[in-house]
């Protein structure tokens, strides 16, 4: 299982957008469990127990306890649900807090604007908003400028007039729009997949 | 015996480099208690309630370097509430008291206060050394004391601590008369540092030969300090990353290639890949590497600079080197000793990247292997059996897989048997934890093979009892164990009690051992402090109210000669 250049949404399919449907059908054993020992049912103490859940919120089969299945709809709210459930656990992975909040920081993401030449690097958190990354988009990729419209703001280049529109590409593949989801959701969603700074591109596409 | 002089036996004693050696020593007669005593220089205090500070003051007084550890192994990971303990100011004013001659002071888990670095600082006139790892509770105010007023200071090392920052003028606080530096470390620090006053300070410091950067210091910087400083063994880069391939560039490259002595490379916050090719001069050379704080840098990158490090001993990285990655190291650095692959997704959402073909590879390419810390994605007992066979001279072995009770992906069993073959072909294994879906029958195989066995971590394993008590009856050699969400209970906890006092410490938390199981080991045991965390209330009429039939969230005991602590939070209640 390596990570490509692009990291996150080239693996997401293997992992959790495709979600191995037959691991999340209803059994009348553990997930996973093929020949089983009785004592596994037994288990006093699971990691399903230990976070709370009671419906198995799992891509991966991974409540060992939980029996029922709750489909994961492989969107941003429920990637934030299975990010949330896992942190439940208190120090799991068993990694110095030291650790976890100096990788935590780094909330960039590469930006690649057609027919520029090279990418650049933004910082999500650094930004309030759409339209805060927008400027600053405009204020790295110079050639371009900013123009108003009633609804959005698009970045257009001033000499042929072609628009651009900012994408970016989502835990499925999909090439989504930013703008149509709330900016708080589409932060936490970058943050929860992001570590490597490839996990998402922003995409100019032409209008 | 009788007529043996004193002074041969301090000669003979002299040449034990070990705690324990020294400490088994001065048990033999009252004479050589008092030799060992009064010659011993390095005194190491696992467990700082153990002992009172006064004590060990007392019982060395030629003391010149001591170290002390606090919070349990578990702190590290938020299971220990913030304000448990583990203070340094007791030991600090003891030794200010009664050992004047103090030079090297090294605390682990620890809560050093300002006033406290201040103390120190100002009692200690050839205090030369001081290390903190993984403490808190000070600030740059702390460091600015240090500074000021330890004449002759060598090292001052500060591995990943929680430093408030109060400013960037700390590092100014070192006299123009300080040039005795040997090694300064600053990396986990948050906040701006002086660049300029480091430049100053590195520039008249001749014997330097350790330095790591924190992210706030440039390349542009680091360039003109590698100028200065071209001898140094051990750098820690700041910030690695510059905008384009300018001058600064260039001077980089320049400045790589002068520091014929750099063996020891780390930092790369924010590293740029065309960055890190300035480093390729200097990879031959290198014995340790830690990229494990650059998840900027990806798997292609990551393996094109290691693929030149063949002198490699020391390997840290993140786990987006991926399986193919690891396959580059096992070919390259054959002389690799101790690997560890951290997880670069810890919210969990799905991107680990490496699995039990990484550490096979590993093992098949790195005979030498003897310490690895591992988090993956899945394992498998056939993966393990064969890292057993290719690594049999492993020390320490952490293996995490990262889904708690996940089984051989492959057979769906148990990782029983892959554990297994690791003890028992790893003799001198002192260190060990487990993960993944494990039941009664891996702890039996410990207790029967791990001979060697001092540190146990468990988590999420086991099916009963038995599990608990075949490690106990086992391992004689275990001094701390650590088990958290493991169905173990009192009759495991109170099998064989006298076991306790041959281990420093032990720590259970969310098992089944209840209140009235804690009661009765204090009860029987009382030269252990047995300490019952509940966060959820610390009042004393509630402790009244609480059945001995309700389960211990948290539980940590360790043995003591010094009695209860005195300076125990609300929260914990010493039984």
């Amino acid at each position: 299982m390596s990570t490509t250049e692009t990291g996150c949404s080239s693996t997401e399919p293997e992992v959790t957008g495709g979600l191995g449907y037959d691991e999340t059908e209803l059994t009348l054993g553990l997930p996973g469990a093929g020949g089983s020992k009785p004592s596994e049912t037994d288990r006093k103490r699971g990691f399903a127990a230990a976070v709370g859940l009671n419906v198995g919120a799992a891509s991966r089969g991974e409540d060992c306890g939980a029996r029922s299945s709750d489909s994961s709809d492989g969107s941003v709210s429920g990637a934030i649900k299975r990010s949330a459930a896992k942190a439940q656990v208190v120090g799991w992975p068993p990694v110095r807090s030291f650790r976890r909040t100096a990788l935590r920081s780094c909330t960039y993401v590469k930006v690649a604007v057609d027919g520029a030449p090279y990418l650049r690097k933004v910082d999500l958190e650094a930004h309030g908003g759409y339209e805060q990354l927008l400027a600053a988009l405009e204020e790295m990729f110079s050639c371009f400028t900013v123009r108003d419209y009633p609804d959005e703001r698009r970045l257009v280049d001033p000499v042929n007039g072609t628009e651009y529109v900012p994408t970016y590409e989502d835990k499925d593949g999909d090439w989504m729009l930013v703008g149509d989801v709330p900016w708080k959701s589409v932060l936490s969603f970058f943050l929860s997949c992001f570590l490597t700074v490839a996990a998402v591109r922003f995409n100019m596409l032409r209008a | 015996m009788t007529y043996f002089p004193e002074e041969v036996v301090e000669h003979i004693v002299d040449f034990l480099g070990s705690h324990g050696d020294r400490n088994a020593v001065s048990t033999v007669c009252k004479a050589w208690y008092q030799v060992d005593r009064l010659s011993r220089r390095s005194v190491f205090v696992g467990n700082c309630y153990a002992i009172r500070p006064e004590r060990v003051v007392t019982r060395f007084p030629e003391m010149k370097s001591l170290t002390v550890k606090g919070k349990p192994h578990f702190a590290d990971f938020n299971l220990v509430p913030y304000d448990w303990g583990g203070f340094a100011q007791p030991w600090i004013e003891a030794a200010a008291r009664g050992c004047p001659g103090l030079e090297e002071l090294r605390l682990k888990r620890m809560v050093v206060t300002d006033d406290d670095l201040e103390l120190l600082a100002r009692s200690f006139p050839n205090f030369k050394s001081l290390v903190l790892v993984s403490c808190e509770g000070f600030s740059t105010d702390g460091l600015a004391a240090i500074a000021t007023y330890c004449r002759g200071l060598r090292e001052l090392d500060l591995q990943e601590n929680e430093v408030e920052d109060h400013g960037r003028q700390w590092l100014s606080c070192f006299p123009d008369s300080c040039t005795s530096l040997v090694s300064l470390n600053f990396a986990c620090l948050k906040g701006e540092v002086n660049a300029s006053a480091l430049e100053r300070l590195v520039a008249r410091c001749p014997n330097l030969k350790g330095l790591k950067l924190n992210h706030s210091i440039s390349v542009e910087s680091l360039n003109k300090i590698l100028a200065r400083a071209p001898h140094l063994v051990d750098l820690g880069t700041g910030s690695f990353t510059i905008d384009n391939r300018s001058e600064t560039y260039h001077r980089l490259i320049n400045a790589f290639f002068k520091c014929k002595s750099l063996r020891s490379l780390s930092g790369f916050w924010d590293a740029s890949p065309f960055c890190l090719q300035a480093v390729y001069p200097i990879c031959t050379n290198l014995t340790v590497l830690n990229l494990s704080y650059a998840p900027a840098i990806q798997s292609a990158d990551l393996t094109k600079l290691i693929g030149l490090c063949f002198k490699l001993q020391k390997l840290w990285v993140l786990d987006c080197i991926g399986d193919k990655g690891l396959v580059v190291v096992a070919s390259t650095c054959k002389e690799l000793q101790e690997l560890r692959v951290f997880p670069s997704d810890i919210y969990g959402t799905g991107i680990t990247a490496v699995t039990e073909e990484g550490l096979v590879a590993i093992s098949s390419g790195c005979p030498n292997l003897n310490s690895l810390l591992y988090f993956c994605y899945q394992m498998t007992n056939s993966a393990l059996t064969t890292v057993a066979k290719n690594c049999p001279h492993f020390t320490r072995f952490r293996l995490c897989i990262l889904e708690p009770e996940k089984p051989d992906p492959v057979t769906n069993q148990p990782l029983d048997e892959g554990f297994g073959a690791i003890v028992r072909s790893c003799k001198n294994l002192r260190r060990l934890s487990v993960s993944g879906l494990l039941t009664d029958q891996v702890f039996l195989y410990i207790g029967m093979y791990a001979e060697h066995l001092e540190m146990l971590s468990i988590a999420f394993a086991g099916d009963s009892d038995k599990g608990m008590v075949y490690v106990l009856n086992g391992c004689k050699n275990l001094r701390k164990l650590e088990i958290r969400d493991c169905p173990f209970g009192d009759a495991a906890l109170l099998k064989d009690v006298a076991k306790y006092e041959t281990m420093r410490s032990l720590w259970m938390s969310s098992c089944d051992v209840t209140l009235g199981g804690c009661k009765a080991l204090a009860a029987k045991m009382p030269r252990l402090n047995v300490e019952i965390i509940n966060e959820n209330d610390g009042t004393s009429e509630s402790k009244e109210n609480l059945s001995d039939l309700q389960k211990v969230e948290k539980m940590y005991f360790y043995r003591t000669v010094a009695g209860p602590r005195n300076d125990a939070p609300d929260f914990v209640w010493t039984l």
